[in-house]
């Protein structure tokens, strides 16, 4: 960053930004810039609501939309210790809660929401596979009401945090950031679209990550660690905030006092969460259990990663039992995500801590159990954070991010909001007079070659007509599922492969910094 | 950070005019798309009957077909516009031209393709602000298109509650370009064109032909009756390409009957915010002042919405209004505005006029929808960029004439965003106008005010305009109006169904209408006195 200031004496931003699109919208300052962006936002998630939800019309099971509505109608009808135990009043093969304890309480808060506005629609029982106009724009506005409460406070202290540094004070760098961020397409189509609550761990953990970033480790670890307990997937993060948190205590003076402190902080909070289930251990056990649904097998429809992708050559699932795969997967988790840790521990940096959040949600998004193909969230939101310095791994990761989500989109019935945000993106991306960033420096980009990029992008395009026009041949009715999800899974790949060898570079580079120093 | 230094090398893109419109044509488009599904009022199965009954009648029966509530009542440049349209939707699902079993169809082919013709149409309202910024500068351009292409009233009323206004409006503007251009003979023709596809455009008519008489056929005998010919030739053209055929099968008594069905009342439903407003309300006072003081005023018995039944007049107190009368009160408000034109026919005046002409129809015409103050708030974009004092104007004006089309949507669902769209124009326009007229009072000299006097409505003047007054600032008066607005809106939302219940249902929708139609009058009063002063 030291480079950055000498290179880029302090322009008069006026005279660089005089014409473009931005300099209104910048005119007045951050506050406005943020305000508009998120309004704009808002918009886009009413739009995007209008649309049906996952499961809609469709008994006895519905889907996602019915689970969140179930475990309403579930937590404020039964005593909180009944929440994850099967018994008279809660049948947990029919949806049964399955998420920590924070989605319970969430969901009870919105639970007597909706009782107050729309009392059958959260009665116990006779509410099932509810759907009514009234209903549905409620549960819309809970989803919305929480990122805004979640989501949307997370990007601004993220923004503020990390464009703190003087020469980083581009106006319409910022703007640009805060829009990628906020309009992220696929956390949009999957909460406000199918029907879920992602914004609110991804917001604690955006968070958490600011606050870390900001050196406020005991914050971020709180934060963190409610993020892992809204959703359990938010483990995906774990090894980049244990590595970069450890990574830094070891450099202070007392590096035990400094571990034991965030220990403390981090059991304080799990304690606080978990504390109706601590009376007994049966019973935290009870409710652990639920969270690792390992029966389900390794994994389940078509999700781009490797026991998927794979599964085509090696059937996994029948040269295995749940017991012996449970091992591999983890091994295999733990492995891929070691050299991060490893460069983590060693020097934590900010920007590596980034670049580490995204290696391990990789990881674990390509070897662990279970994975769903939402998961893919979860590296996105490290690659949003990083778009500024790596604007070409961004573009190429969501665009295939998108593609991996695109059958589920269609089973949805969202087809048409998936390509206008898609479009929406784009747009965005080439807003006329941005300042752009030069691609053809990066890494991945420069493996790739501008051919093979287009190609892929093309493979990309005719995969989405070939899907939505042509019937699948009979034999093989899952071709073009498999096909888009081994494309996504090779850049998936060649992602993970690029920004674990940058993330590594980075060491590189300080220590010629300091070699120039000296 | 080697790699950093290298990535740093920028590529500055200088953007065209034609890619930043496009730009905000497509961010538009996506957030038309998204709007597919959202709610839509019964002129959407007005516009699909017509498809059905162009497609499948001759012409000969298209303004007699009364196969639906829904008739014809449009010009025939209309009724060949959606005959065109009909084409595609046969290909695309023949249930939508059928006229019989297309009734009331609403499956989400036809939903997606009317809603997507919306879409395309609006292209000409593409094509029209793109002629009309072609000369300005970028930052006038930006902030233009994000006032019109990004318009939260043409969202609302065409892609929401589904019309063609973007289209139509679009036509006037490039009619508007040429004449700012003196290519009047071309501005003259479109503006034939438009009245062709909606007479209700006709307002403006007056100002047209004053302004196409003085300043393209003035000037010597000869010249000026050859050009008056070649004009009147042209407009008649236009018109019997239009008429001809229907005037060909002896129909013309027809047409014109659907096309001004006079049988309707002063009011809409819901009552647009004009001065029949004030008229109405005073005429509820009096009588109930002279009920008071025992006099024996008996109540109407017809209503301002219903049409002229029989001889009873719907006010208690004051004279009826016929639609002779708002004839002559329109003519008289445009008065000013036609004089200005005759003693002085400027083309860079001439969008400044024909909104105005629209304001007045708007104020005081016959049975007025609310969603006619579209034809004005959209024009006057262009004159907003052009000093203060205009910004000033508009700012409110939009706010106020995008708020009074609320009532439209009134199902849950749009509520949000109904709001957010124009939450959003708001802020828009407000940093728009702020970066535009950036407060510069410091470098304020004496010398640049008294300049000010002289070029006050240039053109050219975008320099000296923006020190006038010290930027986008609002007074006192326009701030606590525009707080009302919101205190209306709350009153409305939550307070009066918490203090009445469901009695008194119509009071919100009257404040609405009452509150509106006071900034736009003052509206209309500001545009009369910008056109008088200017010299």
């Amino acid at each position: 960053m030291a480079n950055k200031t000498k290179k880029k004496p302090p322009t008069t931003y006026d005279d660089v930004e005089k014409d473009n699109i931005w300099s209104s919208l910048i005119h007045k300052g951050t506050p406005t810039t943020f305000t508009t962006i998120a309004l704009f936002a808002f918009l886009i998630r009413f739009l995007v609501s209008l649309y049906p939800y996952s499961g809609f019309r469709n008994p006895p099971k519905f889907g996602d939309f019915e689970a969140q509505r179930h475990w309403m109608e579930i937590t404020i009808n039964l005593p909180i210790r009944e929440w994850y135990r099967n018994g008279t009043g809660n049948d947990l093969s029919y949806w049964g809660l399955d998420y920590p304890p924070l989605t319970a309480y969430q969901s009870w808060i919105h639970g007597v929401l909706l009782r107050r506005f729309h009392p059958s629609s959260v009665s116990l029982f006779s509410s099932r596979g509810h759907e009514s106009y009234l209903g549905k724009q409620l549960m819309r506005w809970t989803v919305i009401s929480s990122d805004a409460l979640t989501f949307f406070p997370a990007v601004l202290y993220f923004i503020i945090v990390h464009y703190n540094q003087p020469s980083r004070s581009r106006k319409t760098d910022i703007a640009w950031h805060i829009t990628i961020l906020l309009l992220n397409p696929c956390l949009i189509l999957i909460d406000h679209g199918h029907f879920q609550y992602n914004c609110i761990s991804l917001g604690f953990t955006i968070a958490a990550v600011a606050a870390i970033l900001s050196g406020k480790d005991l914050v971020g670890s709180v934060l963190y660690v409610l993020a892992l307990n809204h959703k359990q997937m938010s483990a995906y993060f774990a090894p980049a905030f244990f590595s970069h948190l450890l990574g830094k205590c070891l450099r202070r003076e007392h590096p035990v006092l400094e571990v034991s402190k965030l220990g403390f902080v981090v059991l304080g909070t799990f304690a606080a969460v978990w504390w109706p289930y601590l009376y007994s251990t049966n019973s935290f056990l009870e409710v652990l259990s639920r969270l690792a649904p390992f029966e389900r097998g390794i994994f389940e429809d078509y999700v781009a990663n490797f026991w998927c992708a794979t599964s085509i050559l090696i059937k996994w699932k029948r040269l295995f039992t749940t017991g012996p795969l449970k091992l591999i997967s983890f091994s295999a988790t733990i492995l891929s995500c070691f050299p991060s840790m490893v460069q983590q521990i060693k020097s934590p940096s900010n920007k590596g801590f980034l670049y580490g959040l995204l290696n391990s949600s990789l990881s674990f998004y390509l070897f662990s159990f279970q994975v769903h193909e939402k998961s893919i969230l979860l590296p996105l939101l490290p690659t949003t954070m990083l778009a500024m310095e790596d604007p070409f791994i961004f573009k190429w990761f969501m665009k295939f991010a998108m593609l991996s989500m695109f059958p589920l989109i269609c089973r949805d019935g969202l087809i048409v909001p998936y390509f206008a945000l898609l479009a929406l993106f784009i747009l965005v991306l080439n807003t006329p007079g941005q300042r752009r960033v030069r691609e053809n420096n990066n890494y991945v980009y420069n493996y790739l070659g501008t051919m093979t990029i287009c190609l892929i992008l093309f493979c990309s395009l005719v995969l989405h007509i070939v899907y939505l026009t042509t019937q699948a041949p009979k034999k093989y009715p899952f071709l073009f599922e498999a096909m888009i999800m081994n494309l996504c899974f090779s850049q998936f790949v060649i992602v993970t492969i690029g920004c674990n060898i940058k993330q590594w570079m980075l060491n590189k580079n300080v220590k010629l910094l300091e070699k120039k120093h000296i | 950070m080697g790699n950093e230094k290298l990535s740093l090398e920028e590529v500055h893109n200088s953007s065209s005019p034609k890619t930043t419109i496009w730009w905000f044509f497509l961010i538009a488009t996506c957030v038309k798309v998204l709007l597919f599904p959202s709610y839509r009022s019964t002129d959407f199965e007005v516009h699909r009957n017509w498809l059905a009954l162009t497609h499948s009648l001759p012409l000969s029966r298209w303004y007699f077909d009364e196969t639906s509530p829904w008739t014809l009542d449009y010009p025939p440049f209309f009724a060949y516009f959606e005959r065109f349209l009909s084409i595609f939707a046969h290909l695309f699902d023949p249930q939508i031209v059928h006229l019989h079993q297309g009734l009331n169809y609403s499956s989400n082919k036809v939903v997606y393709f009317q809603r997507f013709t919306v879409i395309l149409s609006d292209l000409s309202l593409l094509y029209g602000v793109y002629r009309l910024t072609r000369k300005l500068d970028s930052r006038k351009q930006n902030l233009i298109y994000s006032l019109i292409i990004w318009s939260p009233m043409l969202i609302i009323v065409d892609h929401v509650h589904f019309q063609y206004n973007g289209f139509l409006i679009g036509i006037l503007l490039i009619s508007l370009s040429y004449l700012e251009e003196g290519r009047d003979l071309l501005g003259g023709f479109v503006f034939a064109v438009l009245l062709c596809f909606k007479h209700l455009f006709a307002v403006a008519a007056p100002v047209y032909f004053i302004y196409l008489l003085r300043h393209y056929c003035w000037g010597g005998i000869l010249r000026g009756f050859s050009r008056l010919l070649i004009m009147g030739g042209l407009v008649a053209a236009v018109f019997a390409s239009a008429f001809g055929p229907f005037f060909h099968l002896g129909q013309i008594q027809q047409v014109i009957q659907r096309l001004f069905p006079f049988g309707r009342g002063l009011c809409h439903a819901y009552w647009a915010p004009n001065f029949w407003v004030f008229y109405i309300m005073s005429d509820k006072g009096f009588a109930f002042i002279l009920r008071k003081l025992g006099f024996n005023i008996q109540t109407p018995a017809a209503s301002f919405t219903a049409g002229l039944v029989g001889d009873s007049s719907p006010f208690s107190v004051l004279p009826r209004i016929t639609p002779s009368v708002t004839f002559i009160m329109v003519l008289l408000a445009l008065s000013p505005c036609l004089f200005k034109a005759w003693k002085n026919p400027r083309p860079h005046m001439i969008t400044r006029w024909i909104s105005y002409a629209y304001t007045c129809g708007f104020l005081f015409g016959w049975h007025v929808h609310e969603k006619a103050s579209l034809h004005f708030v959209i024009p006057l974009a262009f004159v907003a960029a052009q000093t203060p004092e205009d910004a000033k104007h508009y700012f409110v004006l939009s706010i106020v004439s995008c708020y009074s089309l609320f009532p439209l949507l009134f199902e849950a669902q749009e509520y949000p965003i109904k709001v957010l769209l124009l939450l959003l124009h708001v802020i828009l326009s407000w940093s728009g106008f702020s970066a535009q007229f950036y407060d510069r009072a410091e470098t304020r000299a004496p010398i640049a005010q008294t300049k000010q006097k002289v070029d006050q409505f240039g053109s050219e003047g975008s320099l000296s305009s923006d020190v006038k007054k010290g930027g986008f600032v609002f007074g006192l008066i326009e701030r606590s109006y525009l707080a009302g607005l919101v205190f209306i809106e709350i009153w409305g939302q939550f307070l009066h169904p918490l203090l009445f219940g469901d009695k008194l249902a119509f009071v919100p929708l009257m404040l609405i209408s009452v509150y509106c139609a006071l900034g736009i009058m003052y509206s209309w009063i500001w545009q009369l006195r910008s056109i008088v002063k200017s010299h």
